[in-house]
């Protein structure tokens, strides 16, 4: 819960930037657009992309509502391969714990696959207090590390980057953190994964402690999964003699035959693939091969608080895919980073209220970042009814309710800032439910139309003068045709 | 059959020309039609912003006024999908919270007789050809909750190749929202403004001289945006075009003085 | 500490489901309605479907019966430049009978990254393919040996064969597939979508995947 972010613009401050940064929509507009059209085709070759769907939802809804048989389990699991089990109730906890582990080590660097989790308790920000070094392996980790910024999407970090962008990114910042790029380096996508691969490389043969994430925790044999496409991952998870795992307690899934269906739904949901190039499951520790010390931290940093409300809950259904990302046409214009926390687009719209509460103006403002389109909830592959969640949400910060917060169960207060909206709202509800005040409203507003000017003055209503004229009022309202088209029927041909 | 309008508050104060199509439309196609004066809102403005008490006398109001009809046809795909998606959740929510009183029984009453315009005349009336005459260049805008939450698939195209004159131009990322939304137009006016530029910028790459939608509201910021860039675009509901004949072809006449 | 942490994590998500009966989880109630594989193929079909979603996948797939294998490899060798190589202590050694002039490393588990690095090819076998997906699993069985061995070096030579170690599909595989042993699944060379998400390939694993399926019943 460490991770509050008061000073952040609300997301609609930060769009009115982005949606203003020509460079940063057209490489989102290519990137989710080429993203798109391939998780199509690549779901279309499933027949029984529903049912595989509906299967998912289901094993991870079956997970969530035992969830405290199945942790236990994979405890006793990993336990028993060789591998050491941590829980972390909260960000400070995970990474206290894991700068421990790495102390105890001796060493002072350590490399990183892509994690969401370590993202979320900002545990690079935590080693380099505690003076240990994380370099990132992921070629997108890798950018945005480089260039001292921030992620910007799930699956592909430094997706606001374009090539050019990103060849400057190493041509300058590369030698400060080991083997500097080549002074000829092109921006082509193969010379840029070469210089990539030349300068992790001396880190991979050296580094001795490797922290990574996991897709999936199996309970009933204590296996690790982890999805990757570069060989980085497989580098961090062998390489090595000291693995730290960071999860959510939400990764976890019953048994291994589990598997058949989030392999098939996961990669073709995210990169498009009918499989990822490299997949790699461990149980424990193997003598002999792989990493001789394996420590597992458990996470909770809200989780449990999420799974207290149950139309919420769904949305620890995730698998970190990031396909909604990529159909939402918010992200695309806005961007990531006007999300303000690790987990952007419309699953983080849901997410981070969920696990950090509504309390920062930043936060309160992510559930109003959706037209509501529904385009996430259809591209899901475990069906979190996003557009669901986030009215859920709205009602939560507009009306207030009860709410668990730090496993204590209260009753949040409605939001000040809401104040004029309510009052708006309850008049507009007794108004519309009491027929005569209605009508005299209606009449009033088509009386009164040759007054209503184009623009209007007030916060309010400028948002939406500022760019759009208002729709004209007619002479006359339905109701009023109707209650007298008898009458009318020899003036009105229709 | 007893078949009743539901025009929607947006449709019955600014653009009553969409309720009196569809009258039209239905009475030629032998419907009889009635109006019945004490409906009011769906209530998904109330909803989708977070007011789902407040929501609750709409779902009573909704299901009480329409009782005793067979069908109940809007034309608006947000507003069939607000009946059809929330009221059920509305009823569930409040029985679980123990304030039940009656909203589950109109739920279940009002959900299976509420049908957007496209699915009555296709799937009840059994009709694409609606004898329609509209001699110009138009292109259509899928809205969101017709297209994903109710499913109304093709039913709309089907409608718009049987009109007779027309000439229909496929619109690109056509199944992408136009950047409405409710009150997100308002309270993210910035990428809410984006979203319905690219949409224009589609929709006149088409060369049609009209987008044609299912959902005044979606319209209605299409067209703020049109005439504040001076754009030659017209937007016109899909009921307007099926209801325009030879004898009675369609006329923007009524809907403001100062329009087109 | 984390006895705290432990404890208190478990009580909070038994308060949070407090709406859920608390009965004993039997995973055996999730509907299954999916396929367990997506069309009724013959064995030839099958090792067809794997051959081409490999080549999809830019890996490199060569067919050869057991007679013609050793010629298969050498050649391979040689077309990559491959001055030394490395074979985990279960690949037969006729494997390599006609390979001449390059050097070959024989892994007992004792060749670190370092060397690794220096060594130009990994020839293995592998535990089963995938067709559906163009999967090869890799087990470390002694054919396959350490995960190290199929990482660092950038050619990797796989060897499968067929029909025998094809299955069609995700869920034919997964009961072939013991956990308790570290798994690799390889669909293609290494690649990334990191940069403007489009697919390229060759990063850190090997860059280049000879795939090399045996047909021994081929009339």
């Amino acid at each position: 819960m460490s991770r509050t972010h008061l000073g952040l613009p609300t997301f609609p401050q930060a769009a009115r930037l982005s949606t203003r940064d020509e460079q940063l929509r057209a490489n989102l507009r290519h990137a989710t657009s080429t993203i798109r059209t391939k998780r199509a085709t690549a779901t279309s070759e499933l027949s029984d992309w529903p049912q595989l769907r509906a299967a998912g939802a289901a094993i991870k809804d079956h997970t969530l509502h035992h969830l405290d048989h199945y942790l236990e389990q994979l405890e006793t699991a990993v336990t028993t391969a060789g591998g050491t089990v941590h829980w972390a109730i909260d960000a400070d906890d995970a990474n206290r714990i894991i700068t421990d582990l790495i102390h105890a080590t001796g060493e002072s660097e350590v490399v990183k696959v892509k994690s969401m989790a370590t993202q979320e308790t900002g545990l690079n920000e935590a080693l380099t207090q505690a003076g240990i070094t994380a370099y990132e392996t992921d070629l997108a980790e890798l950018i945005v590390q480089l260039d001292n910024d921030r992620p910007s999407h799930i699956l592909v970090p430094a997706i606001h980057k374009n090539r050019t962008q990103i060849r400057d990114i190493f041509h300058t910042r590369m030698g400060a953190w080991g083997r500097p790029a080549p002074d000829d380096l092109t921006d082509t996508p193969a010379d840029l994964a070469e210089a990539a691969r030349l300068h992790l490389r001396e880190k991979f043969l050296r580094t001795k402690v490797a922290i990574s994430g996991a897709n999936f925790m199996i309970a009933e044999t204590g296996t690790m999964v982890v999805l990757e496409s570069e060989g980085n991952g497989r580098m961090c998870l062998t390489l090595p003699d000291t693995l730290i795992t960071l999860v959510g307690i939400e990764k976890t899934i019953p048994t291994w035959r589990d598997l058949e269906v989030f392999l098939q739904t996961l990669p073709r949901s995210s990169t498009a693939e009918r499989m990822n190039p490299y997949t790699t499951t461990w149980t424990g520790t193997t003598l002999g091969d792989g990493p001789q010390t394996f420590h597992l931290v458990l996470l909770d940093n809200g989780r449990t608080d999420t799974l207290a409300d149950t139309t919420g809950r769904q949305a620890l259904r995730c698998i970190r895919c990031s396909a909604c990302l990529n159909v939402c046409p918010v992200y695309e214009r806005a961007g990531g980073h006007a999300y303000g926390t690790p987990y952007p687009g419309p699953i983080g719209a849901i997410l981070t209220p969920q696990l950090h509460g509504t309390t920062t103006p930043l936060n309160a403002s992510l559930p109003y970042a959706s037209t509501l389109c529904g385009a996430c909830y259809d591209v899901c592959p475990v069906a979190i009814n996003i557009p669901e969640v986030l009215v859920h949400l709205r009602e939560r910060i507009t009306q207030g309710g009860p709410t668990t917060t730090n496993g204590t169960k209260t009753t949040i207060k409605p939001a000040k800032r809401h104040t004029t909206e309510r009052t708006t709202m309850r008049t507009a509800a007794w108004t519309l439910n009491h027929p005569a005040a209605w009508t005299a409203t209606q009449r009033l507003t088509t009386r009164t139309r040759a007054l209503h000017p184009r623009r209007l003055p007030g916060k309010t209503a400028r948002a939406w003068t500022a760019t759009r004229d208002l729709p004209p009022v007619p002479a006359r309202t339905f109701r009023d045709w109707w209650q007298h088209r008898d009458a009318d029927a020899k003036d009105t041909p229709q | 059959m007893r078949v009743a309008l539901f025009v929607t508050c947006v449709n019955d104060v600014l653009y009553p020309d969409t309720g009196r199509a569809v009258v039209t439309l239905l009475e030629r196609l032998g419907v009889d039609v009635d109006f019945p004066t004490g409906q009011s809102c769906c209530g998904q403005p109330q909803y989708n912003t977070g007011y789902r008490h407040q929501t609750e006398p709409l779902v009573h109001r909704y299901a009480t006024v329409f009782t005793d009809y067979d069908y109940i046809v809007t034309p608006s795909g947000s507003c069939a999908a607000m009946v059809r998606d929330n009221y059920p959740k509305i009823a569930q929510r409040a029985t679980a919270e123990g304030r039940e009183s009656g909203l589950s029984r109109a739920a279940a009453a009002a959900v299976p007789k509420t049908y957007e315009l496209t699915e009555f005349l296709v799937d009840v009336l059994g009709v694409t050809d609606v004898g329609a005459y509209f001699p110009h260049t138009v292109t259509y805008h899928p809205s969101c909750h017709g297209l994903r939450t109710l499913g109304l698939g093709d039913r709309p195209h089907r409608l718009l190749q049987a009109v007779r004159g027309i000439t229909l131009r496929e619109l690109p990322a056509a199944d992408e929202c136009c950047g409405f939304g409710g009150t997100f137009a308002i309270k993210n006016p910035d990428v809410s403004t984006a979203m319905g530029h690219d949409k224009i910028t589609h929709a006149l790459t088409t060369g049609a001289d009209i987008l044609c939608g299912a959902d005044n509201s979606c319209l209605m910021h299409l067209h703020g945006l049109i005439t504040r860039q001076h754009t030659p675009l017209h937007t016109v509901h899909l009921a307007e075009i099926l209801a325009s004949t030879k004898e009675h072809p369609y006329t923007p006449a009524t809907k403001a003085g100062n329009l087109r | 500490m984390t006895t705290t942490s432990r404890d208190e994590i478990l009580r909070r998500v038994r308060q949070a489901l407090g709406d859920q009966p608390g009965t004993t989880p039997d995973p055996t109630t999730i509907p299954r309605t999916y396929q367990t594989t997506h069309a009724t193929r013959t064995p030839e079909q099958r090792t067809h479907l794997l051959a081409d979603n490999l080549t999809d996948y830019r890996a490199h797939v060569h067919h050869t019966d057991t007679t013609a294998l050793p010629t298969t490899i050498a050649r391979l060798l040689t077309d990559h430049g491959t001055r030394s190589a490395v074979i985990p202590p279960g690949v037969p050694t006729d494997w390599l009978s006609a390979t001449t002039g390059i050097h070959i490393h024989h892994d007992h588990g004792e060749l670190t990254a370092h060397q690794l690095d220096t060594i130009d090819t990994v020839i293995t076998g592998c535990a089963l393919a995938i067709a559906e997906t163009g999967t090869i699993v890799l087990d470390t069985s002694p054919d396959q040996g350490r995960r190290i061995l199929t990482l660092v070096p950038d050619h990797h030579i796989c060897i499968i064969n067929t029909p025998t170690q094809v299955v069609d599909s995700l869920p034919q595989a997964l009961p072939h597939l013991d956990p308790t042993h570290p798994l690799t699944w390889i669909s293609g060379p290494s690649a990334t979508s990191d940069i403007e998400l489009d697919r390229v390939e060759g990063v850190h694993g090997p860059r280049t995947l000879d795939v090399i399926l045996i047909h021994d019943n081929r009339d």
